[in-house]
This record gives structure tokens, sequence and C-alpha cells, in this order.
């Protein structure tokens, strides 16, 4: 399935206050279904926060956003069911089996018994994982754990699956699995929103947004923002606003 | 409800993997308990036993070759003034002392009834009733004896005097004691420490963002601690009726029923102290702190409240555990019926409503 122009994410002016400081400053931006949206920023720039808003972890002050149809004042339960979720820490219980993990997280979304075996017969099959479901996720190397928890967090086929720096700590080639199995969802139908902090996976999205001090200063697709700021990579286009920032990274 | 069920399993699964932490959950209650049973069960052969004899004549010498006799005692010391007796219980010499006034046969004979005074250490308070409670039956042996050639019977009255713990606080006020400080901890601290683990590992965070209603993850988290200190109440009263035998007088059912209150007014504690608490570390010291010391100072089961000054008698009021405490000493010990643990049971109720009403709304901040 390829990228459709119908909007699975759109946000309006949305702004978060914490006291005087003004986190988000008044972002705008839309999403396309299937799309990988690279959400892109330092450290303290607002990503998260940003993020939080989108999933119904946190109330916006003002503005307005919808995802996947759904406004996220209103009906932020109708969004959790309709989202995946994988956190910058690592989201899965170590003390649980690779299966007790599939098995609970597809529980908490409803599905049932039938479709969580199914599902965690696919999935173990995906990650070439067979015959390791009764091992604790604890023995797993960090790149596995990080796959399993991708593809958990699309167990239930959300709409739209939300990743916060997923590739956090994990090598080069691992990534690059990563990135495979993030396509593979989106073939699927399922639009990626990712925050990364690596500029050759900004590469991988089909469009990124550069946030800046809270507000969104660039927003294309990565051949365009290199065209427009004049630079051979990601980096540059980076590197060309980041140094704007006024906030100190926290 | 299944989304509800399979949380509930996984939480179980947690406590199942961590063997250590479970051993030490169902352990614990029973090595205290085991552990105090047979402190108190003490051996009392052979017990040394001073001797303050201001008579001095034929009936004294002859009671005081009984129990000299007896295969309990051994007269080791003779003194002369109480300081002697009070110095020589310090130094941890003796276990009872024997005091005979001033004309003991002179008042059998006259009076036809003389009295003597058994002095204990109570601090141990199980040996010093059996001591006590010996002696006097030597005692009331001679008396018998020597009132079988009499028509007109003599009457020797022993007195009790018990050093140090004259309540003799004992095993049946251990008991109480510990299922209070057992609950408190399993549920409390280790409830909290759960839920703080979750938001420590950032599962916490998906778990949120999930359909799942934080209220009912905050449940579904308690109930295998609710079942884990349901087990321990039960291993408690078991072993003390068969192993401490200290009888639960009232009905079990109300003892059950006010034991599953003060385990919610624990929970509630517990999430209370995850709702402040960021790391694993944190919830720990402050559970330790806020229940643990607390429990132990305040529930009066070591240290008489009534004792204690003003000040701290007002913080014992505020303390769960004493009222609980009150609770099962009055239903489990005392055999009291509801109606007189209701004032009790009315403020457990309406602390854990307030600790409840307390963490729940402060958890919702957290997510808002």
């Amino acid at each position: 399935m390829s990228i459709t122009t119908e909007k699975v994410i759109t946000a309006r002016e949305l702004t978060k206050k914490f006291g005087d400081f003004t986190a988000v400053d008044r972002i705008s931006f839309e999403v396309n279904r299937g799309e990988i949206f690279g959400f892109l920023g330092a450290n303290g720039a607002g990503k998260t926060t940003a993020m939080r808003m989108l999933c119904g972890l946190s109330l916006p002050t003002s503005g307005t956003a919808s995802v996947a149809g759904y406004d996220v004042y209103r009906q932020n339960e109708l969004i959790k069911k309709n989202i995946g979720y994988m956190s910058q820490r690592f989201s899965l219980y170590e003390d649980l089996t690779i299966r007790e993990n599939i098995r609970l997280y597809a529980g908490i979304y409803g599905l049932t018994d039938r479709q969580i075996r199914e599902k965690t017969a696919l999935l173990v099959r995906q990650l070439h994982l067979e015959g390791n479901e009764k091992t604790l996720v604890r023995a797993l190397p960090l790149g596995w754990k990080q796959k399993l928890a991708f593809s958990i967090a699309i167990v239930h086929d959300p709409a739209i699956v939300f990743l916060d720096e997923p590739t956090g700590g994990v090598d080069p080639v691992t990534r690059r699995e990563f990135w495979g199995l993030i396509y593979e969802a989106s073939s699927r139908g399922i639009t990626v929103f990712v925050t990364t902090h690596y500029m050759d996976e900004a590469e991988y999205c089909n469009r990124v947004s550069i946030m800046v001090d809270g507000r969104i200063d660039a927003l294309d697709s990565p051949a365009r923002l290199m065209q427009e700021f004049a630079a051979t990579s990601m980096d540059g286009v980076f590197l060309q606003l980041a140094r704007k920032a006024q906030r100190s990274a926290d | 409800m299944k989304q509800f069920f399979i949380f509930v399993k996984k939480e179980w699964l947690h406590i199942w993997r961590d063997r250590r932490t479970l051993v030490i959950l169902i352990g614990m209650p029973i090595v205290q308990i085991v552990l105090y049973g047979f402190a108190l069960t003490n051996e009392v052969k052979n017990s040394r036993v001073a001797v303050f004899d201001q008579s001095n004549d034929d009936a004294t010498r002859a009671i005081i070759q009984e129990i000299n006799a007896s295969r309990y005692f051994s007269v080791t010391d003779y003194v002369h003034s109480y300081q002697a007796i009070g110095a020589t219980f310090r130094k941890g010499k003796i276990r009872l002392a024997v005091v005979f006034p001033q004309d003991f046969q002179n008042d059998l004979l006259q009076r036809n009834t003389a009295e003597v005074q058994l002095i204990a250490d109570a601090s141990d308070p199980n040996t010093a009733n059996t001591l006590t409670n010996y002696a006097a039956a030597i005692i009331n042996d001679y008396q018998q004896r020597v009132d079988e050639n009499r028509d007109l019977p003599y009457t020797i009255k022993t007195q009790l005097r018990m050093l140090y713990n004259p309540e003799l606080k004992s095993a049946y006020n251990f008991v109480p004691g510990v299922m209070a400080l057992v609950l408190m901890l399993v549920c409390a601290m280790m409830t909290s420490i759960a839920i703080v683990r979750e938001k420590e590992l950032g599962t916490m965070e998906v778990i949120l963002v999930s359909p799942l209603r934080p209220f009912r993850v905050i449940i579904a988290k308690t109930i295998p601690y609710l079942a884990v200190s349901i087990l321990n109440i039960a291993c408690i009263l078991v072993l003390s009726v068969y192993v401490l035998n200290v009888p639960i007088n009232g009905s079990l059912l109300l003892l059950i029923a006010e034991s599953v209150l003060f385990i919610v007014t624990a929970l509630s504690i517990g999430i209370l102290i995850s709702n402040g608490a960021r790391t694993q570390q944190s919830a720990m010291f402050a559970s330790m702190l806020s229940l643990f010391l607390p429990t132990l100072l305040f529930s009066g089961f070591l240290f008489p409240i009534e004792n204690m000054p003003w000040p701290l008698q007002l913080i014992s009021n505020l303390v769960p555990a004493k009222w609980y405490y009150n609770i099962v000493e009055a239903v489990m010990i005392k055999g009291l019926g509801f109606s007189a643990i209701w004032k009790e049971t009315l403020i457990l109720v309406a602390m854990t409503v307030f600790l409840l009403g307390l963490s729940i709304r402060n958890f919702k901040i957290r997510l808002a």
C-alpha cells in the first residue's frame, strides 16, 4: 500500500506550556496514511512532549489535534485503541518470556485468543525466533529486544505507531534490520511517526520535520530539505537549524 | 475484563519469577512467628533463685529446701535487702527471687496465714509466668502437707511481682504485632516497589498509552499482593494456634474481614508512596520510614503506648497499624465481638477511604 493523501494526524497550533515554559509552541503539521514521518530535534526541543500529546498521555494547553480521526481532548481513549507506542526506554518485561510478552500486549489491546496465537506464530517467524518462544526477554541481545518491542507495538495493527528514539544504542546492522521492519509495517498501511537522533535514519523517512525550541522550523522530504538548505546530507540541514536554538539541551 | 485478568496474570508472573523475593514474602512471617515461638518457650530447668529470708525460721527453711530440691530451681543466692535482689537480677544471675517477710512462722502459727513474695524477671514473660507458677505450686504443696496434721488450715498467700514487664506482654501480644507488620510490609512496600519498578523500567509509559484504564492497572497490580497477604495471614494464624498455642478466641471470620480491611489500607498507602517515588530505592526507603518504623514503634506491640509522652501518643493515632493491632488483640486474644471494635474499624475505614482517594487522585494527575 502506498502513501495516500488521507490525513491520519492533523495538528493545528498545538501548544503545551508548563508554567512559564512553552515546551511546544504552536506547531502545525499533517501526516498522511502509510507515511513514515520523521520527527527530529535536539534534546529538549519538545519532540517527546509533542508526541505525548498526540498519544493522549498529556493534554495540550491550546491548539487542536486529531489522531486517527479522533480528537486529542475528548477522545483519547479511542486514540489509545488505534495507536501503537514504543518508548525510548526498553518497554518489554524482561522477566516474562517472548510468548508471554506478546500475549500480554495483544491481550491488552483486546485481540482474541485465536488472533493472539496467529500473531505469536507470525511474529516469531518474522523475527527468526523459532524455538525461543519460552526464552525470557532478559536473555535476548539488545537488537533483538528492540525488534521484538517494535513488532509487539504493532501487534494489534494500529493505524499509527509512535516510535520514540527506537534505535538508541543499537548497532548499525541491527538498525538497518529495524528499518526493514518499519518499511514492512508502512507497506501494510501503518503510519509510522518516529523521533530519532540519527540523521542517516532521517533520510529513510518519507518526510521529516525538524523542531527547534518548541517550534517546527522545517518540514519536507529529506531530498527537498537538503536542496533548500544546500546541504549534502540531513546532518547538514539539522546542524544549520539546531545552531539557532536558544534553549540549552537538557 | 479479559484484559484485566491478563494483566493480573502478568503481575503474578513477576512475583513468581522473582523467587528470592517470593521466599522472603512467604518466609518472613513464618520465621518471625517460629523464632518468637521458640524464643519464648524457654527451658526452666535449674533456674537460679535468690532468697531474701527476713524470718529465717523452720517454715521458711523448709520451703527453701523444697524449692531447692525441685528440678526447676536451684537456690544460689541469699540476699539481705530488696536492693540486693534488684542488683542480682540486673547482673542476670537469677530468674526468680523469693522473699519471706519477718515473723513468717509466727504469722502462720498465730493467724493461720502468712505471705510470701515471688519476684520474677518478666522481660521474658513466658518464662516468668512458668517460674512463678512452679514456685507457687511448691509452696502450695508444702502448705497442704503441713495442713494434713491440723484442724485449722494454714494459708500461705503468694504475692507475685513481675519486674520490667508488669503487663506480661508476650506471644499473645506478638502475634497481632507480626500480623500488622507483615501486612504493612508485603502490601505497602511491595506494591509501591512493583509500581515504581514499571515507572523506572519505562513499561508504565507503554501501559498508559494502551487502552487499559490507569485505575484498573493499579488494581491489577495490587491483586497478587492481596493474595500473598491473605496467604501470610493464614500462615501466621495456623502457626500461632499450633506452634505458639495462642488461641483464636473470637470470630475467625471477623478477624479475616478486619485483616482484609487493613490490607486495603496498606495497599492504598503503597499506591500513594508509588505516586511520589521515582526509583525503587526511594520507594523502599519511603516505605521503611513511613511504615516499618511507625508500625514497630507506635502500634503498641513492643512499647506500651500508655507510657509514652503525650505528643507521641497523639502521633500513634495516625498509625493505621495501631488500630489494626488493637482490633486483632481484641478479637483474637480477648475474644471480643464487633461491638467492641467498631470504633477502631470505623477509623481504619476512614483512613482507607482517605488514602485510597488521595492515591487515585494523584495517580490521575500524573497522566494529565
